[in-house]
């Protein structure tokens, strides 16, 4: 058939753009390639087990909090109030231990409960008064902010029970030491990974991203997903605190405020389209592993973190150009 | 725009049924009475009727803004029209949502098609209604069934014969011509009552054109009624049994474009003729 064969000179520049989204895919693992020979030349002591297990660590709270915000930007959306909403959490569930005495668990329950509900409030928001999420999580981002700082009095939270440091508890693999929070972690973006791209609801997810009015017209419930999506977001935060405070052994009401946009800077850098609806969610954790490995890498070898930051900025510039590209080649 | 009379290559392709001899009139499938939307100031349907009968490709025309998508939207679900009511079967129905229309048998492949451009062939053609795995646990968590529903895909589109390679493909790699072919795979896979389409054809070539007239027909003589709206003339006169002249939001006349001129129908269209100057045969009782 004609259609099937066209002109080979007509097909070459055509196959090199099909390849594109592939680069989105691709792009992360090169990216981290590079920078993982780029700082094993550099200290000796940044290729081993134990480093990766310390960036691991280091980056655990973005990478969960990340989880959330890879569910908003591939509906379209984002969350501008991720870290701040965090923060309130683990303000209850460390002042709810400490200071009303509930059992450890309840109070963690209490504060998964209070991020869980901050994200249905976004979502609520967004579906049922149809405002944009930029706007509605900027509200939302302060909000937090001020409950947690009226709540708190601007106080840390210290003498945090057992329960709430259960993921720092280590477990050792041969010479490396892990967290049990790193687990959690992977274990975490796994399910996602799974329930996104083997369940109905997870296709929806992407369709709703994809296109919206296709997915109404097709009798998808695109605002119950949306709601769900944000309430979903909010209980990673939830967990995403627990996971602080069980790194810090404090509830500090100031937390969360650089993995704000960190969490962003994660999942475009790991080749989810701003646009909404394409995208993979392990590729979130990669993006999380190389600002991770930049900050890690630049440390060791001596050179003053701003060039992390900068690093970072000429990333995601990139990640983004290569995005609108593909968009508008489709 | 050329105007030929009467039907074009009318050997080429079998005449639909002969419906004028049968004593009986066939049944109608879906009317409309008095449908009224209003958007602000602009009256898109002014109380507009309806009717598909069983067994017919309707096809429905009308100059720009004279409300065909409207009513199409209407009669599909996608829109609430403000008064009047809608007939199945000869029992009123309200629509509230194009999901419930689609519980109701009636499939719309709709102008802008309504696909999700990055995911597969496959997940389009089961968007909504995925193929689930059997047992407790695939309905719990609602786990796909990705190798049977990529099975049905690759039958459902067997006969469309578009170069289509994998249904495994993003739909944004395919021309417009298969993006078509999969919309209205899609539509004719699920229909139980009713298939909508709107302007299936524009934006194709010749040879695509063709291609979904045929897929059309076949979809008729599966015994599915039609209604197809279109501004390609040639292909309304190629393919309707009947044709619903839509006028300023309002049903001007149903013709029989086996005895009418396609001069005349567009004059009734733009209102350059009224209905009632036309003579009794050409239009459709
Ligand atoms: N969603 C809408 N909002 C405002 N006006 C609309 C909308 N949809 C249709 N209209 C108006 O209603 C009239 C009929 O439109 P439509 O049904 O699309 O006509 P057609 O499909 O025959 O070209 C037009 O004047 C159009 O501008
Ligand atoms: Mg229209």
């Amino acid at each position: 058939m004609a259609e099937q064969q066209p002109s080979s000179a007509a097909q070459a520049p055509r196959k090199l753009l099909e390849r594109l989204p592939s680069i989105s895919v691709l792009g992360p693992f090169v990216a981290l390639l590079l920078a993982v020979i780029f700082f094993s030349t550099q200290s000796e002591r940044f290729l081993s087990g134990q480093n990766f297990s310390l960036i691991l660590q280091q980056v655990l709270v973005v990478g969960v909090l990340a989880i959330g915000q890879t569910l908003v930007i591939l509906t379209g959306g984002i969350d501008l109030s991720v870290g701040f909403v965090m923060a309130l959490g683990t303000m209850v569930m460390s002042k709810f231990a400490v200071e009303l005495g509930l059992p450890p668990l309840l109070a963690i329950l209490c504060g998964i409960a209070v991020t869980t509900a901050f994200g249905l409030l976004n979502g609520l928001l967004i579906t049922r008064i149809r405002l944009p999420p930029f706007i509605v999580t900027l509200g939302t981002m302060n909000i937090a902010f001020a409950l947690t700082q009226i709540y708190s009095k601007a106080q840390t939270v210290t003498g945090l029970p057992e329960a709430l440091l259960f993921w720092g508890n280590t477990f050792r693999l041969g010479e490396t030491v892990i967290t049990y929070g790193v687990v959690l972690m992977i274990a975490l973006y796994l399910l996602m990974w799974f329930l996104l791209s083997e369940t109905a609801p997870g296709r929806h997810l992407y369709a709703v991203g994809n296109n919206p009015e296709a997915a109404r017209l097709m009798g998808i419930p695109t605002q119950r997903v949306l709601l769900l999506t944000y309430t979903v977001a909010g209980f990673f935060y939830g967990i995403a605190g627990w996971l602080l405070v069980s790194r810090t052994s404090v509830g500090d009401p100031n937390a969360g405020q650089t993995e704000n946009l960190e969490t962003i800077t994660a999942v475009v850098l790991g080749g989810t389209s701003l646009f909404g609806g394409r995208g993979m969610i392990l590729g979130t954790l990669l993006g999380a592993i190389i600002v991770g490995v930049f900050r890690n890498g630049l440390t060791l070898t001596g050179v003053s973190s701003v060039y992390q930051v900068l690093i970072t900025g000429i990333l995601v510039i990139l990640a983004v150009t290569a995005d609108q590209l593909s968009k508008r080649r489709s | 725009m050329e105007l030929n009379p009467l039907p074009n290559n009318p050997g080429q392709f079998p005449l639909p049924r002969q419906q004028a001899s049968a004593p009986a009139r066939p049944r109608p499938v879906l009317e409309a009475r008095g449908l009224v939307k209003r958007y602000g100031h602009v009256t898109a349907l002014d109380g507009t009727d309806f009717e598909l009968r069983e067994g017919e490709i309707l096809a429905v025309i009308g100059d720009n803004g004279a409300g065909k998508s409207t009513l199409i939207k209407a009669l599909s679900g996608a829109i609430i029209p403000d008064q009047g009511e809608i007939i199945l079967d000869g029992k009123p129905v309200h629509f509230r949502s194009p999901l419930d229309a689609r519980r109701h048998g009636i499939e719309t492949v709709y102008q802008d098609l309504a696909v999700a451009p990055a995911m597969t062939i496959a997940e389009n053609l089961f968007l909504g209604r995925e193929i689930l795995r059997p047992g407790f646990l695939g309905r719990l968590l609602r786990l796909i069934d990705k190798k049977k529903m990529l099975e049905e895909a690759t039958s459902s589109l067997k006969d469309l014969k578009i170069g289509i390679r994998s249904m495994s493909q993003a739909v944004e790699t395919l021309s417009g011509g298969q993006r078509q072919g999969v919309a209205v795979a899609r539509s004719a896979a699920f229909a139980k009552h009713v298939v909508i389409m709107d302007e299936p054809t524009a934006a194709l070539g010749v040879k695509e054109g063709n291609m979904v007239l045929e897929l059309i027909r076949r979809v008729r003589d599966r015994g599915l009624p039609v209604i197809i709206i279109s501004h390609n003339m040639p292909h309304v006169f190629e393919i309707a049994d009947r044709i619903h002249i839509q006028r300023l939001g309002k049903r001007a006349a149903v013709v029989n474009p086996k005895k009418i001129s396609m001069a005349h129908t567009v004059a009734v269209m733009t209102g350059a003729m009224s209905p009632e100057e036309l003579s009794p045969e050409e239009l459709a009782n």
